[in-house]
C-alpha cells in the first residue's frame, strides 16, 4: 500500500510536469501563429545566401541554412576543445606553480590568478584581438624559414593557417579558463591531508616521486567536479566568439535570425546544442571520475 | 489523492488562462496613449542619426523622427523612451512588445514587411541610402575588382552583409567577410588593418568617417552596393499604430512643401483659421475635415508634429546638413518638387 502510493505520487507529478511543458509551447505555437510567424523549421532546406570566413569543410553561399549551422557547430566545437586542451595544461602549471615553496614562483601565479579572475572574459577577449592580435604585423623576427608567421590575418604554423579571430578567441578562452582550473588544481591538492606528505617523506621517497605517487592520485577525486563546472563554463562562455568576429554557431545564428526573422527556432537549435554538449562534457567526465574511482579500489 | 487531483485542476486552470491575452483587444495605438508613454527602438551608436550627446541625451535623425511621433500620438516629446537595440534584437523587441516602434536605421525589404518573415510594418521611407564601401586612400583600392581576395569588415545581423555577399558573388569575386556584432567593432576593424574595406550605408560610412582622426585618408567607393531605403517600422497586427505613423511621416513631407516650419507654424494656423478659402491647409492643420481622428489621433496633430520637431527638411539640416557635425549631401532626399524622392499623398 506505501509503495503504491509513492508510485501514485510520481505519477502525478510527471503528468503535471508533461501538462505544463505542453501547455508552455502550446501557448508559444497559439501567440506566434497569432502573429503570423508559425513555428516551422522548412526554412532550414533553404540557400543561406551568405559566405562565412571560417570554413572548416566547404561551403558555399548557395548550401542550405542547416549546412550554415552545422559549419558553426564545427567551428564551434574547434575552439571550445582546442581551448579546453590548452586551458586545462596552463591551468595545471598555473596550479602547480602557486604550490611552489619558490615564493617568487608562488607570487607570479597569484598575480596571474588574480587578475585573470577578476576581470570580465569580454573584455579580455577584445584585449586579446584589438589590441593583440590585431597589432600584430609582419615581421621578420618571429618568421623562421616562414614556417612560422605571424600577421594581422593571424598565424600560419608550418602551412596551417588560424585566423586572428581564431587564435585570438582561443587565446583569451583559455587563460581565461586557466586560472579558475588553476584553482581547483590547488584546491585539489590541498585537500589531501597533510600527514600524507609526512608519511612519504618519511618512507624516503623524494618529493617529485612521493607528490606523483602519493598525492596525485589522492587529489584526482577532488578535482573532477571543479574541473566538469569550469569546462561547462567554457564552452557556454565560446559564444562570446562575435564581439571578435570569429563565425560560431552563435554568430551565424545572428544572422540567419536577421535573414528569416525565426528567432525563437534558431535559438532552440542554439540551446539545444549547447545543452547536448554541455550533457556530453558531463558524462565523458563522469566516467572518467568512476574510473578514477575504480582504478582506487 | 483528492488533493492532487484538485491540484492538477487548478494548474489546468491557471494554463488555459494564460493562453489568452487579456491585452488582445486594446490597440497598441491606444495602449500607448493610455500610459502616455511612447518606446521607441534606436540605434544609440550612429552620429547624426540617433547618438548620446554631452547632455547623456539621444539626438540624431532617427530620434526627431521618433519625436515626430510621440508628438502626434501623446501630444508631447518628454515621455519618450529610447532603447538602444543591436541589428538582431530589433525586431524581435518589436515581436515581443517591448517597443511600440523601431526607429533605426532599418532597411524596408520584403521580407521584413511580410507576415511569413520578420511581421512588420513599414511607414513611409524617412531616408534614401545606398550601400557603400570605405577603403584607406594609400591602398590603390578604387574599384570592386580591386577587393578580390581581401577580407572586408561587417556587421552581421544587416542587410549590408546580404548584399555585400550577392554583389561579390555576381562578379564571382572571392572575399573574406569578418563580421562583427557593432559598428563600433566594425570601425575599430578595419582602422586597425584587419580588413582591406569596410562597408554599410554610405551614410553610416560618411558618420564614422567624421569621427576618424584623419577623415581625408579614408576614401568611399563610387560604386553602390545596393539601394538602402530606411524606413521606421512596427509590428504587422497593429493596424492603427502603422496608419498613424505612416502618416505622421508624410505629414512632415508635406509641411515641407507646404513651406510650414517649426518658426511660422502659429501664423499658418492663424492664417488658415481666418481664412475659410483654403481648404487644403484647413485639411492638412485639422481644422476641417477631421482628418486626424479617422487614424487615431486628435484632429491638431500635424500642428504638435511641426511645432515638437519641424518638417522634414528642418530635421535633415539639424542633424545632417551642412552645419552638422555629419554632413551629407540631400540628393536623393530633397522632396519630389527639388529633384529629390520624397513625395506625399494628398491630405483628403
Amino acid at each position: 500500500m506505501r509503495l503504491n502510493r509513492k508510485f501514485f505520487l510520481q505519477i502525478f507529478f510527471i503528468l503535471i510536469l508533461l501538462i505544463l511543458g505542453w501547455a508552455i509551447l502550446n501557448n508559444l505555437i497559439i501567440n506566434l501563429s497569432r502573429t503570423g510567424i508559425g513555428f516551422n523549421f522548412y526554412w532550414l532546406s533553404k540557400p543561406a545566401g551568405f559566405s562565412l570566413a571560417e570554413q572548416p569543410l566547404r561551403y558555399s553561399p548557395s548550401d542550405t541554412y542547416a549546412w550554415a549551422l552545422f559549419i558553426g557547430w564545427i567551428n564551434s566545437l574547434k575552439v571550445i576543445f582546442s581551448s579546453l586542451v590548452f586551458a586545462t595544461f596552463i591551468g595545471i602549471l598555473i596550479g602547480f606553480a602557486r604550490l611552489n615553496k619558490n615564493s617568487l614562483i608562488g607570487l607570479i601565479s597569484a598575480g596571474y590568478i588574480t587578475v585573470i579572475r577578476q576581470t570580465p572574459l569580454l573584455l579580455q577577449l577584445m584585449f586579446w584581438y584589438f589590441v593583440g592580435f590585431l597589432n600584430l604585423r609582419n615581421n621578420t623576427f618571429l618568421n623562421f624559414k616562414h614556417l612560422i608567421n605571424f600577421s594581422i590575418q593571424g598565424i600560419d604554423l608550418f602551412g596551417i593557417k588560424f585566423s586572428s579571430e581564431f587564435s585570438a578567441l582561443l587565446f583569451g578562452l583559455s587563460i581565461f579558463s586557466s586560472a579558475f582550473i588553476a584553482e581547483v588544481i590547488r584546491g585539489g591538492i590541498l585537500s589531501v591531508p597533510f600527514g600524507q606528505w609526512e608519511a612519504f617523506r618519511s618512507l624516503g621517497l623524494s618529493e617529485r616521486k612521493g607528490f606523483i605517487k602519493i598525492i596525485i592520485p589522492q587529489a584526482l577525486p577532488a578535482f573532477i567536479p571543479g574541473l566538469t563546472s569550469q569546462y561547462l563554463n567554457l564552452a557556454k562562455n565560446s559564444t562570446l566568439a562575435i564581439a571578435v568576429g570569429y563565425s560560431d554557431i552563435y554568430a551565424i545564428n545572428d544572422t540567419i535570425i536577421n535573414q528569416t526573422g525565426r528567432a525563437i527556432e534558431c535559438f532552440i537549435i542554439l540551446l539545444s546544442s549547447f545543452l547536448i554538449l554541455n550533457l556530453l562534457i558531463t558524462n565523458i567526465m563522469g566516467i572518467i571520475n568512476k574510473l578514477i574511482i575504480r582504478s582506487r579500489k | 489523492m483528492r488533493r492532487f487531483l484538485c491540484l492538477i485542476s487548478l494548474f489546468s486552470l491557471l494554463l488555459t488562462g494564460c493562453s489568452k491575452n487579456d491585452q488582445e483587444n486594446i490597440s497598441r495605438l491606444s495602449l500607448i496613449q493610455k500610459r502616455n508613454q511612447l518606446i521607441c527602438g534606436v540605434s544609440g551608436k550612429i552620429p547624426g542619426f540617433s547618438f548620446l550627446n554631452s547632455d547623456g541625451k539621444y539626438e540624431g535623425f532617427d530620434v526627431d523622427i521618433c519625436k515626430a511621433f510621440a508628438a502626434a500620438i501623446i501630444g508631447n516629446t518628454k515621455n519618450i523612451q529610447y532603447r538602444p537595440l543591436t541589428a538582431t534584437e530589433r525586431f524581435l523587441a518589436i515581436k515581443t512588445g517591448d517597443i511600440d516602434l523601431l526607429s533605426r536605421n532599418t532597411t524596408f525589404t520584403l521580407s521584413r514587411d511580410s507576415l511569413g518573415g520578420n511581421g512588420l510594418t513599414f511607414a513611409p521611407i524617412v531616408f534614401h541610402d545606398g550601400q557603400g564601401l570605405l577603403v584607406k586612400k594609400d591602398s590603390g583600392i578604387n574599384i570592386l575588382k580591386d577587393l578580390a581576395n581581401k577580407s572586408i569588415c561587417v556587421g552581421s545581423g544587416t542587410t549590408t552583409e546580404q548584399n555585400l555577399n550577392d554583389t561579390f558573388e555576381t562578379l564571382s569575386l572571392p572575399y573574406t567577410p569578418i563580421k562583427y556584432q557593432d559598428l563600433n567593432q566594425v570601425i575599430a576593424g578595419y582602422l586597425q588593418g584587419r580588413c582591406s574595406a569596410m562597408t554599410s550605408d554610405r551614410s553610416q560610412l560618411a558618420a564614422a568617417r567624421s569621427s576618424f582622426k584623419n577623415p581625408a585618408n579614408h576614401l568611399i567607393l563610387d560604386v553602390v552596393l545596393s539601394k538602402e531605403p530606411l524606413a521606421p517600422a512596427s509590428s504587422g497586427s497593429e493596424q492603427q499604430l502603422a496608419d498613424a505613423m505612416r502618416w505622421v511621416v508624410f505629414a512632415l513631407i508635406s509641411a515641407e512643401e507646404k513651406g510650414i516650419t517649426q518658426s511660422n507654424i502659429e501664423n499658418k494656423v492663424e492664417l488658415a483659421k481666418n481664412n475659410p478659402k483654403l481648404k487644403p491647409l484647413r485639411r492638412f492643420l485639422g481644422i476641417d475635415g477631421g482628418l486626424g481622428e479617422k487614424i487615431g489621433l486628435s484632429n491638431d496633430f500635424v500642428i504638435n508634429v511641426i511645432k515638437a520637431t519641424g518638417n522634414y527638411g528642418e530635421i535633415y539640416d539639424r542633424n545632417l546638413g551642412k552645419d552638422s557635425r555629419v554632413s551629407i549631401p540631400r540628393g536623393l532626399n530633397k522632396i519630389y518638387s527639388k529633384g529629390g524622392l520624397h513625395i506625399s499623398p494628398p491630405f483628403n
